[in-house]
């Protein structure tokens, strides 16, 4: 009996908050490994694409639809182009603008979602009922609509994506900071009298920093997801730019004459999100008490 | 000689701990204890928290929480060594031969069920009686632990009952399989001192007319003398003294145990009331929005400098708003405070900087008044610089005078809030308040989370800072004890009103309103037939009425 209690309390204690900068001696295990390895791969071939990439990203080299072989790795597609090549450049711009869409809301919706919940009030009611209200339309309806009337560049898709999810950041950063802001710290900080700001970046935000960087990890999925959906439907990344969503519908016709085209780019969408999935799962156990980690 | 029924020999208990940033290892927490209790004898276990008493109340009952493992050593329930026995068997002694009494009742009943219901469940699970029976019983409990409406009240949810209330069904809950011993973890600590002398009172009856057996565990000395037969004084995980209850109160052999029996030894001459008071509270009455009522009531009291001022009451009697009231969290609806020969503004956001500094607050739970990210240095220092503009070495400087101060020294101001000990908590928020040299220091229950020994330590390091730096003192508290120890002048709170108020030497002598008498003679006191006393003077008072 006192055996199970005690793998119980290992996880809670592993959770006490000075704990999180000194304990990275702990094991890492094996699924954060693979999720990481991947992780990882994904991150530098996007980095260091044009120095990895065999040919360029639009440069047309072979015939329609060849199958793999030694000068084409995984074949060519709809227009001739290495399939390899768009693939790395697909895969830089897709995480490329995840990143920045995720960044953007964070930095958008943690600051706001404090700012409401250490102001509370009027100015709480005002934020949340607005968010609400952004949230009642459906993300992708609603990003189709916009970018219908708006040109489909990249600045303006991230700038979207960033405000939409930006409205699920908002959420989570109030709700965590709301339990922050009860604690007697942060009324004493009140009772100095220190500014808001004071109060948001330094009494909240380090308190609320766990949970918001696994949920980072999530978003960035959500990015990667929506931004492909779009560039399939044709209003996100526009050709000759590689992107996977936009690599599988250049070569969804394929599919049809037995050709595996179409697929690479599902696969890696696919792998990306699990690997990072699992990554964020073992950083949420081992730093939040959100989501079960206290027991 | 009659055979014991619980029988402990050479108990270990070992825990497995997680200093951050270092590996995990174990530790042992209980280090080889014995002793025997016989059929219908009460021993107490007493000591400071971390003394492992929990813990050997919960061995009896083969079980370790969270973390804990029984790693050496014997239990013998009724000849039977349960550690060694089969799961199966555990399960027919826990809740049928031994039971136990939490400390928090509200925490521990379920709030979805009727009091009954879960009253009569291990009863009728250990098929010691049928359901009417076990109902039948829990009434009988009831009427004995003085409930009111016996027969009705198990038709009730815990929130429908007081705390009090709720902690005597928890004492029937124990009771009513008939067990041969029920194990008492701090059942009154978390009541108020009127509502406890009450639960003692029934606990005590309700062991002497069950004849059970009882391992009550307290930190309060004056409150285990009250009920028990033995003592076992604890510290560490060791036992420091075993003896009679009469022995270990009048005679102790031990110093630890003199320093417990002998707790709250300061003396506080009371200083006389100066011509200008440093905060005038004038016809304050205040209420939170949402509440149809006031929960302060034309409050008048005055504070003189260098001096302290205890509020005492019952929880709900409008303290702590009080101090709400004074830092400008909660606007009062009418009336006027006045500091240092200023109005204050009712607001905390139109409080100019000055106002705010030289008003500072200390919290009762040190543990959510810091924060856990920030190091103590960071703590002390900001007030430094936030109002006194210090930065680098000079801002080091003082940081390092302050922790003098409060006789921290070195090596603290690297340090997280989570790699001090509860005394040291409350040493630093101490400091931080300091640190403003501030006139007034608003102290909210700030050793009622402590150990008495600690508490003793944090209320000498009070009076002598306050000799030091000629501070005052808002001193909100429960504790009576604490009240003669430190204070000038007293307020005593009820529903929102003070009942009575003045020099200290005045509100605690007689003649006294009814209140303050049933506050004061609720406070145990260090002697034996103490609780028969004062039941016995209640009783003969309410006779003469």
């Amino acid at each position: 009996m006192g055996r199970r209690a005690g793998r119980l309390a290992r996880q809670r204690y592993s959770a006490d908050p000075p704990s999180f900068p000194k304990a990275r001696r702990m094991r890492v295990p094996l699924a954060a490994l693979i999720g990481l390895f991947f992780t990882s791969l994904f991150f530098l071939s996007a980095i260091f694409a044009p120095l990895i990439a065999p040919y360029g990203m639009a440069e047309v080299v072979g015939d329609v639809w060849e199958p793999p072989s030694d000068r084409f790795l995984l074949g060519t597609d709809s227009i001739g182009r290495d399939l390899l090549s768009r693939m790395i450049y697909g895969g830089q711009t897709t995480i490329f603008i995840a990143t920045a869409a995720t960044a953007l809301s964070f930095v958008i919706g943690s600051v706001l979602g404090f700012f409401a919940a250490v102001s509370g009030g009027w100015i709480d009611q005002t934020l949340s009922r607005f968010v609400d209200l952004i949230m009642s339309i459906p993300t992708l309806i609603f990003a189709l609509v916009v970018l219908s009337v708006m040109p489909t560049t990249i600045p303006i898709l991230i700038v979207l994506m960033g405000l939409l999810d930006s409205t699920r950041v908002y959420r989570l950063a109030r709700a965590v900071a709301v339990d922050i802001t009860v604690m007697d710290y942060v009324e004493a900080a009140r009772l100095r009298g220190e500014k808001i700001g004071w109060i948001i970046f330094r009494e909240t935000l380090p308190n609320a920093l766990s949970p918001l960087v696994a949920e980072m990890g999530l978003r960035f999925i959500f990015a990667v997801l929506f931004v492909s959906t779009l560039s399939f439907l044709g209003l996100g990344v526009q050709p000759p730019q590689a992107d996977w969503g936009g690599i599988v519908k250049e070569n969804k016709e394929g599919i049809n004459y037995g050709i595996a085209a179409a697929l690479y780019p599902a696969y890696a969408i696919a792998v990306l999100c699990i690997s990072i999935n699992l990554v964020a799962d073992w950083v949420l156990n081992r730093t939040t008490s959100l989501k079960g980690g206290r027991g | 000689m009659t055979d014991p029924l619980l029988k402990i020999r050479g108990l270990k208990i070992g825990a497995t701990i997680y200093p951050p940033g270092e590996k995990a290892r174990e530790i042992e927490i209980v280090h080889g204890v014995d002793f025997d209790l016989a059929p219908g004898k009460v021993l107490g276990l007493i000591g400071e928290s971390g003394a492992g008493k929990s813990t050997i109340g919960l061995a009896s009952m083969a079980y370790g929480r969270g973390g804990v493992e029984i790693t050496d050593g014997t239990v013998e329930v009724n000849g039977r060594d349960i550690l060694k026995a089969p799961f199966r068997d555990v399960r027919r002694l826990r809740g049928g031969e031994v039971t136990y009494v939490s400390q928090s009742a509200a925490a521990s009943f379920n709030p979805a069920k009727q009091i009954m219901e879960q009253v009569t469940e291990a009863a009728i699970f250990q098929n010691k009686f049928t359901k009417a029976q076990a109902e039948a019983r829990a009434v009988d409990l009831f009427r004995k632990l003085g409930l009111p409406e016996p027969e009705t009240i198990g038709n009730r949810y815990p929130h429908q009952v007081s705390g009090g209330q709720l902690q005597r069904c928890m004492t029937a809950l124990a009771l009513c399989p008939e067990p041969d011993l029920v194990v008492f973890d701090e059942p009154t600590t978390a009541l108020d001192v009127t509502t406890q002398i009450d639960v003692l009172a029934a606990i005590k009856e309700a062991i002497r007319d069950t004849g059970v057996a009882a391992l009550y565990i307290t930190h309060d000395l004056a409150v285990v003398a009250q009920v028990s037969d033995h003592i076992m004084v604890l510290q560490q995980g060791a036992m420091v003294e075993y003896g009679t209850t009469d022995q270990i109160i009048n005679d102790p052999q031990e110093d630890y145990t003199r320093a417990l029996v002998s707790v709250r030894s300061i003396r506080h001459e009371e200083k006389q009331p100066t011509n200008t008071p440093v905060l005038r509270v004038e016809n304050i009455t205040a209420r939170y929005s949402g509440l149809s009522f006031d929960v302060l009531k034309n409050i008048n009291v005055e504070l003189h400098p260098g001096q302290t001022l205890a509020v005492v009451g019952e929880s709900g009697s409008g303290k702590s708003t009080l101090a709400r009231v004074i830092t400008g969290l909660l606007p009062p609806s009418a009336g006027r405070i006045t500091f240092d020969g200023r109005t204050l503004t009712p607001d905390l956001a139109t409080r100019p900087v000055e106002d705010l500094r030289e008003l500072q607050m200390i919290y009762q739970m040190a543990d959510t008044a810091m924060n856990p990210r920030q190091t103590v240095g960071t703590i002390i220092g900001r007030p430094l610089e936030f109002y006194f503009g210090l930065r680098g070495a000079e801002k080091q400087k003082r940081i390092q005078e302050l922790l003098d101060e409060i006789e921290l020294g070195d090596g603290f101001i690297d340090r997280y809030p989570a790699e001090l000990s509860g005394g040291q908590k409350q040493r630093v928020c101490i400091a931080r308040a300091l640190a403003a040299k501030p006139k007034l220091i608003i102290c909210d229950e700030v050793t009622s989370a402590l150990d008495p020994l600690v508490a003793d330590g944090i209320l000498k390091l009070l009076l002598d800072l306050q000799k030091i730096e000629d501070v005052a003192y808002l001193f909100i508290t429960h504790d009576l004890a604490t009240v003669r120890a430190i204070a000038d002048s007293i307020a005593v709170m009820y529903q929102g009103s003070v009942v009575r108020y003045g020099p200290k030497s005045q509100v605690l002598a007689p003649p006294f309103d009814d209140y303050t008498d049933l506050l004061l003679s609720s406070v145990p006191e260090m002697k034996l037939g103490w609780l028969e006393e004062v039941l016995r003077h209640r009783k003969m008072e309410s006779a003469g009425h």
